[in-house]
This record gives structure tokens, C-alpha cells and sequence, in this order.
């Protein structure tokens, strides 16, 4: 029986459970030994220029070994973005200008961890404050300016849409529905804040220890802004507590410790805390949308337009990029005759923007999902039938959509179909009709989404290396980087699978720049079809020289051969080699590096039931139905936490969310008390479905499901609120869905 | 997240406790359950020179009927108001409210006397002692002191209690096992009141409403309470709820928002307590 499709538990688990992981700051390595801590003293200002630092006072502090100031720091300032306006540059330690509250302006150098926050607060800084820029649209004038060196906060044209609208782009349209809509800021908020420590060694290399998402791009990246070689600098990932985006690649405060370490010759540790990482790690989403929709009322859209403003924060980083996915996936599951987009990025003095779960592909399902709820409420059309009788049929895939995808397999009908039946879509909508006529204060609101999202859209190509030991044991060497997803077990079901070796024999490494030199890490729900893919294919090139090398000690046709329970045997007979044997005779290990080529398609429907207190404007989300088709399911445990975890994410961007500052730029969400992280008490519990389309671009038909619940999740709740409310005359309520929004928003129906 | 350095004492007696606040005067503070003092500390929006830690100490952890009241211990933690005997026959209101602070960790940690003493707006058990017309016991140097908490609050995390002055019991009547509500609402399970109201039956029959973060201190909705000896009916009184007040602005609410919820939430609390 194939291990595959099976809910093997997760082997990495004990050890977190129990004893915990070993992250960056937990590190005990003995070449750390006599490490300074490392203190940053951050701007509380959100755009000023310094007209002085004074770092007299810390330095004579207890502890204190060295105090560095961006004018002593002799890194080239970095451009966080290739395609970023090349004047948006960024100095590792603020110069002469701070452009948010938390830029890195001097840092401080202890013995010990607490004497750094001591001296850092006799860092004395003059700021002279200037005019701040917090709000997009704001920005886009263009009035303050963040670079005046670069004449303008556009951080990139290269989303700009040369050829404007056509001026009958909705000419044919019975009906237009258009609106603004925002996609708020929202952080990623890791338990493991960011990590980095460094020491050189007596051959002149730089260990780097990082909490990150992908250790060799972190290691060409730092190394590119520490001005050496990718070869000189061994990047060695711990324990990753958590990334969801925003610990793709290094952030600049990794370069900085291992310039400071060489600088002061001593190893040096940094772990920035829960307050720090509010505002100095990048954030997510963070767009200002308009939706236009027009179609015909029997139901058929024909044009849809999204118009886009892309918040990049104070300096550019990835963020920079994501509209990219956002244009793309503009029409979603709709076969639309006629889409446009386009989109500005602007630098606002904000933290800087990157990936989160889902990074740009969320914001095209939120515009999309809400302009097919709009335009179904301007025809009176049931929001489920709209859906459906626009989705791109199944005959037409390999389907290319007028955003440039293409769309591999799916079948979105269905999907929605098997949602609606799960949830008893009709009795739902006759349970809210009750409530409507007895105008009960509690009133029900049922949200529909259909999606399609973009896995492996990435890189293409990953690595792997399978080795079986003398002792019978394996090891797989990974390009992918697990950080809670669980690799460690399902790449050790895949080499198991063609080995007939058990996974707890089976010892999955990665993140170690040395032994690993090659890798693209995990991001963008791309592990398993590019790295688990190159696993499998690792381990059938394994088993193919096991036999060559079998076929000798057997003296045996290699076509008589078979593996299984971990050993080469000649079919029909009893004559058999272990792999752990010939693995004595001679090294036994296979490399494989796959390039998937293209990425995947993954998509589904949830519905999503809310309550919503019509009183106080309180919403509570009842119940979510999730069909999310990522192909075959490898292993189900981890598919469905992938899923719980994703649409935890996508209903807390819904209802909770929202990463804010006031006109002065002072962040108004820097702990957990403010910032609203969800916990079990604001979810329902999850029905989820199981649907499985294969894709056609690997051979075991595996997509993505890393973000795919968040994707779907989001417009299914942020649709069902506003369902609540809207026989009120509620048309739109922005994210996230505070009580006193929705309230808002009925009083605002009523007058 | 590091406190500035300070020197840390653990008396073993009241006595020695309020000693020591003599001798340090300003420079020391009373630390309880440090579930408010130790965030801000972190933060370092307060720096002590010495903090003397009361949390321990038995003589200040007890709940017992004395007379026509209950007296509680100021050490007495949340979670000891949650289950005791004594306040769900006698003063249900209090558990009822002390359930709802923060989560466990939080309730096994955080006391009464700091809950009261710390005098935040937003805090869930002064407007429930507010209501139930409780008396707070200070003691210094000087000797004790009874307050009534309806005299208690000054501002914004101020009271009329001295710095040498500790809060060493809280006493509430006995009201008994039912007629009370309280209505807390917050975005998520864990969160600090937006607004919440708690409702008391008082021996005489009179029913008081404390309100949280409607104001600087916790409040009295006191034309709601006119309105109901007046024999308004539910609807009516609980439409006055927001008078007099003066809620703030954050987030959450503006105070146009907080003046509607606090009617809303008044309407539901009357309903349940005099279900
Ligand atoms: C995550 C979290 C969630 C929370 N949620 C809520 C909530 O929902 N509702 C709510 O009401 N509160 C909440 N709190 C605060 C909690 O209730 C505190 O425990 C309480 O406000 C203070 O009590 P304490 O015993 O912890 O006091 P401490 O933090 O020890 O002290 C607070 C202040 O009171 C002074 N003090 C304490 N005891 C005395 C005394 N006997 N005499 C004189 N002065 C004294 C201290 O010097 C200090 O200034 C939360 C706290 C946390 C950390």
C-alpha cells in the first residue's frame, strides 16, 4: 500500500512540543561564546531629518563595548527592490534622515542583553520632524516627498498600464457597479520575532545564523550588502518560528550583525522584540482599490476593471512586486471578456512591505469577490448563480485568462457547487429570510467566494538530495525551508515511498548554506510541487542506481529487479540487497533538480456564515465551508492544518486585522493588546470539503495549499458581513469588520 | 521589553509592607499580581526604584461575610473571586465580572486591590464595586482609612489614595446570589472592554449600573438609575445610559459609537438582571 494520501503524523512535532525548538536566540553553538548582544536604538519620529546623535553618554554605560551611528557605517546604503526608483535607497543605520517610526539610527553593542536597552536610551538623538506621509492616495500627490532626491514617492512604474482604459470599455454593459475599496496593512506577527548571529571564522568566513525563509537567497543577499563573496558567508537556519511572507530573504539588520561582529571581532547576537518587530519587520497587503464590474442582467459580466494603489512603505522591499500577482489574477475564476488593471506603488513613511500569505493573489480575490457580491446585488441575482454562470468552464483548460495566467486545471462550478451543498446554502438562505421578517437584532449574513490562486509562481526549480547510510538510515537534503510546515515529514513519505525505508528512518536537512548550497526556499505555497517533486525524483534516480549497482551483486538483469522494504530484489525470487548494503560498498545518494517550469493553480469556494448583532454591530463568524483543490492530497493532517492555519489568517484579515498609525505616522498597533492577532475564541470551526484536481504540470499532480485557505476564506466572510446587513441598504464596509464599522455603516443606510 | 533596573523586596507582613512604601516614598511602587504594572515597566513608562511585592502575602488574600458586607483580601486574585462559595451566595455580581478579565493565565495572576488600585477607565471590576456602592480600606503609617469607591477616583489612573497608602481590603454588601448583570463588550474573548456595563440589585431594592470606559473614571449611569426608581421602564431608562458621561476615542470607538453601545449593552443588562 502507498504511503501517499495517508495521515502519517508529523514527525518534527515531539520536539516541539516537548523540550521546543532551538531558534537563532536559543543557540548554545560554543563558537558564540563571549557574543555581544546587539541593541538598536529605532526612531520614534516617522520623518525627520537628525541634526545630531550624541552617543557619548551610552558608551560610557555599563556594558557597552562599541556604539555605532550611520555616519561610522561603511555599507553601501541598499535598494531594496531591483525595479524600485534607484534613488529609494536604504543606509543600514539611518544617516542624515528617518522616513518611519522604527528606522534603525545607531546601534548599540553590550555584554549583556538588558545593559543594551539601558544605553540605548542615552543614545541622544535631534530629530528635526517634517511633514509626514502616511496615507496612500495621499502620497501619490506627490506634496511631501520621502526621497526629494528622487522628485517623486512613485516607488515603480512597472505596473502603470501604458494603454489607458478604452473610453467604451463598459459600453455594452446593461449595468456598472464600481467602488473603492481598501486592502488593509495587516502584519505577519511570527511567534519567533526576527533572529540573526553572527561570528568569523580563523579562515576568514562569516557564520550567519538567520531566522529566514530561504538561507541561499539570504546568503546572496547579505553577502551583496556586506560586500563580499556569497562563498565567503555559511548562512545556517535554526528552528524558524513562523514567516508567513515576511521572513522571505534577509532583512538589513542581518547585514549589519555581521558587519558589527567583524567590526568589533567578536560573535554577536541580535533577537528584536515583540514591540521592535511590530514596526521593523515588513508587513503585508496595504492597497487602496477600485473596482468597476459591468455586465447584463441575465447575469453575464463583461468587463471588469481594477484600478490599484500599492502601499511599498518607507523603503522599498517586495511589496514592490506583488501587484504583479494582483493584476494577473484580477479576473479570478471568470471567464470575463474584457479585464484592465493597472497599479501605482508609493512610498508612504510606514514600514516597508513584503509577502504574507498569499502576497498579492488575496487582494485580487478580495476585488474580484466583492465586485461579483456588488454586481449581484445591482441585478437582484443570487451571489451563488452570478458565480456560477461565469466561472471558466472545464472543457477550456489549459485556460489563458486576459490577465496573462495560465490557468493549468480546475473546475470552479463544481467546487462551488460542493460548498453550497455542504452548507445547505438553501436552508441558510431561508433561516436568513426568517430572521429578516422578524427583524431579530441577531441577523444572519451568508458569504460566498470563489477562487483561484498561483502556487510556485516563483521559482521554478528545486533541488534535492537523497542518500541512504550503511546503517539503513536516510538522509534528504532539501533547497525548500520548512518553518512549521512539516517537510521533515512529508519528504521522508516521498523518498519512503520509492525506498520501502520508514520515515522515522528518514532525516530531512535544510537551511545550511554548506551543505545545501543551492535552494529557493518556501514561499508562495511552492514546496511540494518543486521541492517534493525533486524528492521523488531524487529517490527514483536513487532506486535506478541501487539496481545498476544490485544487478552486479546479484547477477541479475536489472530489468528483473524491483525495490522494496528497503532492499533491491529479483522478482520471483527469494535473492535480494539491501540498499543499507550496497550503500557500504560504495556511496549511494542521488541529486535530482526539477524544474517545474510553470506554477500551479490551486482554487475552491468557501462559504462562510456570519452573525451579525445589528444593535451593536458585532459580527461573529458562525461557520466556514471550505472546498480548497490543491490536486492529490500528500498527506491529509498537514493539508487540512496547512488549511485551518490559512483561513484563520484570511478570517482574522476579515474581522480583526489592521496594522495602523496616526497622521504623525505613530504606529497605533504595536502590541497584542492593540494589534488584533485572532485566537480559537474568534473562529468557528472549519468544514472542510475534499476535492482533487491534478495538475498536468508534475507527475504526481501535486499544487500548492499553503495560502490557499486565507485566499478563500477572506471574501467569504467579508462578503457574508456585509450579506447581514445588506437588505439595510448596506452596500460595502472595508476591512477589517469592526463592530463599530458595521454599525457604521447600518446608520449611516438608515439615514 | 526590559524594565530599567530596580530593587525588589518581599515583605513578609503588612506592617513591614507599609514600612517600607514609608521609607522609599516616592520611588516605590506596590506590585500585586503585576499583570499592570509589569507591561508598563517593560515598556518603560515606569521606571521604580523599588518594588515591593505584596502578592504573596496571606493576610491579604481572604474572601469572608463580615456583617452586612463582604470583605475581600486585596491580594485576593481573580480567580479566587471566580470560585468562591461565599460571593456566588452573597455578592454573584463580582465572580460573574472577574470571569471575564484578560484569560486564565491572566485571572490567576491579577488581584482585586491592583485591579482597583491601578484605577484604568477600562477596567472590568472598579465599575463592578462602583455599582455594588463598595468601600475600598487603605492603610498607611498614619493608620486605615475607609473610602467609599464613589469618592475613590480621581481621573485617569488616579485616586485619592496617598503613595504611602496601601489598598488592603475591598468590601462589597451582600447582594445576594441574583439580580445582577454584566455586560461586557469586546472585538475578541481575551480583549479589554470597547464598553461594558454592570448592573447590581441592592439590598434596599435600588439597581445600579457601573459603567466601563464611558469616562476618565468609572462611571454611574446615574440618569439611568433615576429613571428606573422613577418606574421607567427598561427601554426608557437604559436609553439615558450615556449621560454624563465622557467616553474616549481609540480604535475601537469614537465616543458617538461608545454613547450608542452603552445603551444597547445597559438594555441587556437590565433585561438579564431583572430576568
Ligand atoms: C493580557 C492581559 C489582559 C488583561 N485583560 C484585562 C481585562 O480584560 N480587564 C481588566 O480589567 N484588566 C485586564 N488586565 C489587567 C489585569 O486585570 C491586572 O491584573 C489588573 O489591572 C491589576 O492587578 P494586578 O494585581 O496585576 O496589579 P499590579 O499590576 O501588580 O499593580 C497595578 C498597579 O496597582 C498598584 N497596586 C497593586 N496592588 C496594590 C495595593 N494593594 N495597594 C496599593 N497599590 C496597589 C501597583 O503599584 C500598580 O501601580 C489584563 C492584563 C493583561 C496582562
Amino acid at each position: 500500500m502507498s504511503i501517499l494520501g495517508t495521515r502519517v503524523v508529523r514527525t518534527e512535532d515531539p520536539v516541539f512540543l516537548t523540550r521546543g525548538a532551538t531558534y537563532t536566540d536559543d543557540l548554545t553553538d560554543e563558537r558564540l561564546t563571549g557574543a555581544l548582544h546587539l541593541t538598536l536604538v529605532r526612531s520614534p519620529i516617522a520623518h525627520a531629518t537628525i541634526t545630531s546623535i550624541d552617543v557619548d553618554a551610552a558608551k560610557d554605560a555599563p556594558g557597552v563595548v562599541a556604539v555605532f551611528t550611520g555616519a561610522d557605517c561603511d555599507l553601501a546604503p541598499m535598494l531594496g527592490f531591483p525595479a524600485a526608483h534607484k534613488a529609494m535607497l536604504r543606509p543600514f543605520l539611518a544617516v542624515d534622515r528617518v522616513r518611519y517610526v522604527g528606522e534603525a539610527v545607531a546601534a548599540v553593542l553590550t555584554e549583556e542583553a538588558y545593559q543594551g536597552e539601558d544605553a540605548a536610551e542615552l543614545v541622544d538623538v535631534d530629530y528635526e520632524p517634517l511633514d509626514v506621509v502616511v496615507d496612500m492616495k495621499e502620497a501619490l500627490k506627490d506634496e511631501v516627498l520621502l526621497f526629494p532626491e528622487a522628485g517623486t514617492n512613485l516607488v515603480s512604474g512597472m505596473h502603470l498600464n501604458k494603454e489607458g482604459r478604452p473610453e467604451d470599455f463598459f459600453a455594452d454593459c446593461e449595468v456598472v457597479v464600481s467602488k473603492e475599496i481598501v486592502n488593509q496593512r495587516v502584519a505577519a506577527a511570527p511567534l519567533e520575532t526576527r533572529a540573526a548571529t553572527a561570528f568569523w571564522g580563523e579562515d576568514g568566513r562569516c557564520t550567519l545564523f538567520l531566522s529566514t525563509q530561504n538561507a541561499q537567497a539570504a546568503r546572496d543577499e547579505v553577502a551583496g550588502w556586506m560586500g563580499i563573496e556569497p562563498s565567503q558567508l555559511h548562512v545556517i537556519l535554526p528552528d524558524v518560528g513562523g514567516g508567513f511572507g515576511a521572513k522571505i530573504g534577509a532583512d538589513p539588520e542581518f547585514a549589519l550583525v555581521g558587519w558589527l561582529s567583524k567590526k568589533v571581532g567578536r560573535p554577536v547576537r541580535w533577537n528584536e522584540s515583540r514591540s521592535e518587530n511590530m514596526t521593523g519587520m515588513v508587513q503585508g497587503r496595504g492597497q487602496v482599490q477600485t473596482i468597476t464590474i459591468g455586465g447584463d442582467r441575465d447575469g453575464t459580466v463583461k468587463a471588469y476593471s481594477l484600478e490599484v494603489v500599492a502601499d511599498a512603505g518607507a523603503y522599498p522591499r517586495l511589496g514592490v512586486a506583488l501587484p504583479m500577482f494582483t493584476r494577473m489574477m484580477a479576473p479570478g475564476t471568470y471567464d470575463i471578456p474584457k479585464v484592465w488593471s493597472t497599479a501605482s506603488v508609493v512610498a508612504t513613511n510606514t514600514t516597508s512591505t513584503a509577502a504574507y500569505r498569499g502576497a498579492g493573489r488575496p487582494e485580487a480575490t478580495q476585488a474580484i469577490e466583492r465586485a461579483m457580491d456588488l454586481f449581484a446585488d445591482a441585478i437582484d441575482m443570487d451571489p451563488a448563480e452570478l458565480r456560477k454562470r461565469n466561472v471558466v468552464r472545464p472543457e477550456k483548460f489549459p485556460f489563458t485568462t486576459k490577465g496573462g495566467a495560465e490557468y493549468d486545471t480546475g473546475e470552479y462550478a463544481k467546487a462551488i457547487d460542493l460548498a453550497l451543498k455542504a452548507a445547505d446554502y438553501d436552508g441558510l438562505r431561508a433561516e436568513q429570510k426568517r430572521r429578516r421578517e422578524a427583524g431579530d437584532p441577531l441577523q444572519l449574513g451568508i458569504g460566498v467566494s470563489s477562487y483561484v490562486e498561483i502556487t510556485g509562481g516563483g521559482a521554478f526549480v528545486e533541488n534535492a538530495t537523497v542518500q541512504v547510510h550503511e546503517d539503513g538510515t536516510v538522509t534528504v537534503l532539501t533547497g525548500t525551508s520548512p518553518h512549521g510546515q512539516g517537510h521533515a515529514t512529508a519528504w521522508a513519505m516521498l523518498a519512503s515511498e520509492q525506498l520501502g525505508i520508514d520515515v522515522d528512518k528518514i532525516t530531512v536537512k535544510h537551511g545550511d548554506t554548506d551543505l545545501i548550497p543551492k535552494g529557493a526556499g518556501t514561499m508562495g505555497s511552492r514546496s511540494l510541487q518543486t521541492g517534493g517533486i525533486a524528492v521523488h525524483h531524487a529517490a527514483i534516480d536513487l532506486v535506478e542506481l541501487a539496481k545498476q549497482r544490485a544487478a552486479d551483486v546479484l547477477e541479475a538483469n536489472v530489468e528483473d529487479l524491483v525495490v522494496a522494504d528497503g532492499s533491491v530484489q529479483v522478482k520471483g525470487t527469494g535473492a535480494a540487497v539491501s540498499l543499507a548494503e550496497l550503500a557500504g560498498r560504495e556511496e549511494l545518494k542521488a541529486f535530482h533538480e526539477w524544474d517545474a517550469k510553470k506554477p500551479t493553480f490551486p482554487f475552491g469556494a468557501h462559504v462562510a456564515l456570519v452573525e451579525v448583532d445589528v444593535e451593536s454591530g458585532k459580527a461573529t463568524v458562525e461557520r466556514i465551508w471550505a472546498v480548497d483543490d490543491a490536486g492529490p492530497i500528500l498527506n491529509p493532517l498537514i493539508f487540512d492544518g496547512q488549511r485551518h492555519g490559512g483561513i484563520a489568517q484570511g478570517i482574522a484579515q476579515a474581522m480583526l486585522e489592521e496594522v495602523m498609525w496616526d497622521e504623525e505616522g505613530q504606529p497605533l498597533t504595536g502590541t497584542f493588546a492593540d494589534y488584533g492577532i485572532p485566537s480559537a475564541a474568534e473562529l468557528p470551526s472549519f468544514d472542510l470539503v475534499t476535492m482533487e484536481t491534478p495538475t498536468t504540470i508534475n507527475t504526481l499532480g501535486y499544487k500548492g495549499i499553503g495560502e490557499a485557505g486565507t485566499i478563500g476564506s477572506c471574501p467569504a466572510v467579508h462578503n457574508a458581513v456585509i450579506d447581514a446587513v445588506s437588505h439595510l441598504g448596506v452596500e460595502h464596509i472595508d476591512m477589517p469588520l469592526t463592530p463599530m464599522r458595521v454599525w457604521a455603516a447600518i446608520s449611516e443606510a438608515a439615514k | 521589553m526590559i524594565p530599567v533596573g530596580f530593587d525588589y523586596e518581599r515583605p513578609q507582613t503588612v506592617d513591614a509592607a507599609i514600612a517600607l512604601l514609608a521609607e522609599h516614598g516616592d520611588g516605590a511602587t506596590v506590585l500585586a499580581g503585576g499583570h499592570s504594572l509589569l507591561p508598563v515597566m517593560k515598556l518603560r513608562l515606569a521606571a521604580p526604584e523599588i518594588v515591593i511585592d505584596i502578592g504573596r502575602l496571606a493576610e491579604l488574600n481572604y474572601i469572608r461575610v463580615d456583617g452586612d458586607e463582604v470583605a475581600i483580601g486585596a491580594a485576593t486574585r481573580y480567580r479566587d473571586l471566580v470560585i468562591s462559595d461565599v460571593l456566588a451566595a452573597e455578592c454573584a455580581l463580582l465572580p460573574a465580572v472577574a470571569r471575564t478579565v484578560g484569560d486564565p493565565q491572566v485571572r490567576h495572576r491579577g488581584t482585586l486591590g491592583g485591579a482597583i488600585a491601578h484605577a484604568d477607565p477600562a477596567g472590568d471590576l472598579p465599575a463592578a464595586v462602583l455599582a455594588l456602592d463598595g468601600t475600598v480600606v487603605l492603610r498607611s503609617p498614619r493608620g486605615e482609612r475607609k473610602v467609599p469607591i464613589t469618592e475613590f477616583y480621581t481621573g485617569v489612573f488616579s485616586s485619592v489614595k496617598e503613595p504611602d497608602e496601601l489598598v488592603v481590603e475591598i468590601r462589597v454588601p451582600r447582594t445576594g446570589a441574583t439580580g445582577w448583570a454584566y455586560e461586557k463588550f469586546t472585538r475578541r474573548s481575551n480583549d479589554w472592554a470597547i464598553v461594558a456595563v454592570a448592573v447590581a440589585t441592592m439590598p434596599d431594592g435600588a439597581t445600579h449600573l457601573g459603567l466601563v470606559n464611558m469616562g476618565g473614571t468609572p462611571l454611574r449611569a446615574s440618569a439611568t438609575e433615576a429613571a428606573l426608581a422613577e418606574g421607567k421602564s427598561i427601554e426608557e431608562a437604559a436609553a439615558l445610559a450615556a449621560e454624563g458621561t465622557e467616553p474616549p476615542t481609540d480604535s475601537h470607538g469614537t465616543p458617538e459609537y461608545r454613547n450608542h453601545l452603552v445603551t444597547v449593552l445597559a438594555k441587556r443588562a437590565l433585561k438579564t438582571a431583572s430576568a
